[in-house]
């Protein structure tokens, strides 16, 4: 991977234009073709990512329709004062932080782990069955997840309540014990993306030099051993390319599985509620304009930061990582 | 006995023992919501949901082919937007993707780094409503959601990384007969690019068959025919939803057997595409495989 990246740094290298800026110009001039087939896709991005930036200025103002976007009352750093003071930015922050915290960590140890058990399996149908197995939860809706969290969990018909039930038990009003839910959402992920994340690793340890395995079977290394000294280190170029993926994107939330587990119930939204549903919720059920693009503003700001210093904190450990 | 044979043995038998335990894991959801569709609603009230049905009805699916109107309204949403987005998007993100690895030209750096810059930097949720909403005028209209879901960055990168293995000789040898660079594209360059086709289509047409988020901001309720998994959306969480789909069957909500309803309406709207996964299951491990180096 990383001999990857290095032979795309040297070849982006040598398309840099040699000559001067009329011969550059030229050289645009003959690639009018190569120009148009980018069109649509510049089109598009203007259109449905850069167009609706100069709206953030909206966080700035007290908005109105009727006044429009740069005609509302300007406001300074009100509504983001407003979001400090009540405790909600902090709020929103941490949640954020600490499921992304969470998905990430647990998320690389499972996929990882569940890679190295796969990688051990000799059976090639078993393999392709339980993979492919796993895969599925990946590829349904976030909507479905939803009808299965009802299915499990719901007071009065919920396949775990029923199973308490018959055990003895008391039934849980799951719904409204915001304590569990960290552990019911970090659960619905895993279970979602871990097909989806061990097939990068899986792949990693397939293309490792077979070499290495023979040394180390030479050496009458156990397979503990094995997986120590061979498999891990093998697998950290991948594991440092998807955890600085994974890191500058710490500020954005799985919207869709949050929505569809815990929706519009206000009883658990001190331990579920991130930066994406509030915001959601705001537009949606609110109509407010003001306070969720401040909170939208903050988070590109932040996120943005948080990329920039990954980057500059990768670039210093190891130049060949780093995203640019 | 070697003692790296018995460690080998060991993890092993423990690769399979978990493998397995995870694999069911990831079945079980499946079971449960089929199961629950099939059962008597009266047994569910009583006993609850279970991995085996509650008796044996098929009431529920009754109740929704009976008046299959707003159900096949949305799959004929679904299906119509899913190919055509798929096809457009992939012609888009295919010319794109060959355009920026072509070393030869010149902005391919400049409209790179235009296209990745926007996911380092987006417009927040709001801002985004509002201009496609109200500036554009898409509220209430498909094209809000079509449109958006054409392409993402992450797939032009990962058809970019893609374009990369055919090798350069092939645009070279089209440029030594004459052809033009859109020519080279259509005609030498496409052909060999299906695996890479199929992978990145499939992504696409998985976004558009799964797609209830878009839906629920722009069309909300202005339109009859909501895309599937909206359509689902909101028979799982309104009950209002459940009875006007059902309108026309002349029963009070009540007599609604709402539970096994609402997981019969699920497998009804997941179903095709789960049998479908098996065929396609092996196009997302390349693209994954291929996509998780970006750049």
């Amino acid at each position: 991977m990383a001999i990857q990246l290095d032979a795309r740094r040297v070849r982006s290298g040598e398309s840099r234009p040699a000559g001067d800026g009329r011969d550059r110009l030229r050289r645009i001039g003959h690639s009018k073709t190569l120009i148009i087939m980018c069109l649509p896709a510049i089109l598009f991005f203007l259109v449905f990512a850069y167009a609706p930036l100069p709206g953030s200025w909206i966080a700035f103002t007290n908005f109105n329709y009727h006044d429009g976007i740069f005609g509302s009352p300007f406001v300074g750093l009100r509504n983001f004062e407003f979001l400090a003071k009540s405790g909600q930015l902090w709020k929103l922050t941490r949640n954020t932080l600490l499921y992304n915290v969470a998905f990430i960590v647990l998320g690389n140890i499972v996929q990882i782990a569940v890679a190295i058990m796969l990688n051990e399996i000799r059976s090639k149908y078993f393999k392709k069955v339980s993979q492919a197995v796993m895969f599925l939860p990946y590829f349904i809706s976030v909507v479905l997840v939803g009808v299965i969290a009802f299915n499990l969990l719901n007071y009065d018909t919920g396949a775990l309540n029923a199973l308490i039930e018959r055990t003895g038990g008391d039934p849980i009003k799951i719904y409204s014990q915001a304590g569990l839910w960290p552990f019911i959402i970090v659960l619905f992920h895993l279970w979602q993306s871990t097909g989806y994340g061990s097939i990068v690793y899986f792949a990693a340890i397939l293309s490792i030099d077979s070499t290495l395995f023979e040394a180390a079977a030479i050496d009458g290394a156990s397979a503990w051993q094995r997986t120590r000294y061979v498999i891990l280190p093998s697998l950290k170029p991948t594991f440092i390319i998807l955890l600085l993926f994974s890191l500058g994107g710490i500020m954005r939330g799985n919207f869709g599985l949050f929505w569809n587990l815990v929706g519009n119930n206000a009883t658990l939204y001190d331990t579920t509620d991130i930066i994406e549903t509030s915001v959601y919720r705001m537009i949606i059920s609110q109509n407010n304009f003001t306070t969720s693009t401040a909170v939208g503003l903050y988070q590109s700001l932040f996120g943005f930061a948080l990329v920039m210093l990954c980057n500059w904190l990768v670039r210093r450990v190891n130049e060949d990582y780093a995203l640019f | 006995m070697r003692s790296s044979d018995k460690s080998d043995y060991a993890l092993r038998g423990v690769s399979y023992l978990v493998v397995t335990v995870f694999t069911i894991f990831c079945l079980l959801p499946f079971v449960l919501i089929v199961s629950a569709s099939v059962s008597e609603e009266s047994q569910i009230m009583e006993h609850g949901f279970g991995l085996l049905p509650r008796g044996f009805s098929l009431t529920a699916y009754e109740f929704i082919f009976k008046s299959p109107r707003q159900l096949i309204g949305s799959y004929v949403v679904t299906i119509t937007m899913t190919v055509f987005g798929t096809a457009i998007g992939l012609l888009i993100i295919a010319m794109t993707g060959y355009a920026l690895q072509r070393k030869d030209f010149p902005l391919r750096n400049g409209i790179s780094f235009f296209i990745y810059f926007t996911t380092l930097f987006s417009a927040g949720l709001a801002p985004t409503y509002l201009w496609v909403a109200r500036e554009l005028g898409l509220r209430g209209n498909y094209l809000a959601v079509f449109l958006q879901l054409l392409m993402t960055p992450w797939l032009i990168i990962l058809m970019k990384n893609f374009v990369r293995s055919v090798p350069n000789e092939i645009t070279e040898s089209g440029k030594v007969d004459g052809a033009g660079d859109f020519r080279i594209f259509l005609r030498l360059i496409l052909p060999m690019m299906k695996p890479a086709l199929a992978t990145t289509g499939l992504f696409l047409a998985l976004g558009y068959w799964n797609e209830w988020y878009l839906s629920s901001l722009y069309l909300g309720s202005t339109v009859e025919f909501k895309p599937l998994q909206y359509y689902l959306y909101n028979v799982i969480n309104t009950a209002n939803a459940l009875k006007s789909s059902m309108a026309g069957n002349n029963v009070t909500v009540t007599q609604l057997p709402t539970n096994t309803l609402k997981m019969a309406s699920a497998v009804v709207a997941t179903g095709p595409i789960v049998l479908l996964y098996p065929f396609v299951q092996r196009y997302f491990v390349s693209g994954i495989t291929v996509g998780a180096v970006k750049g």
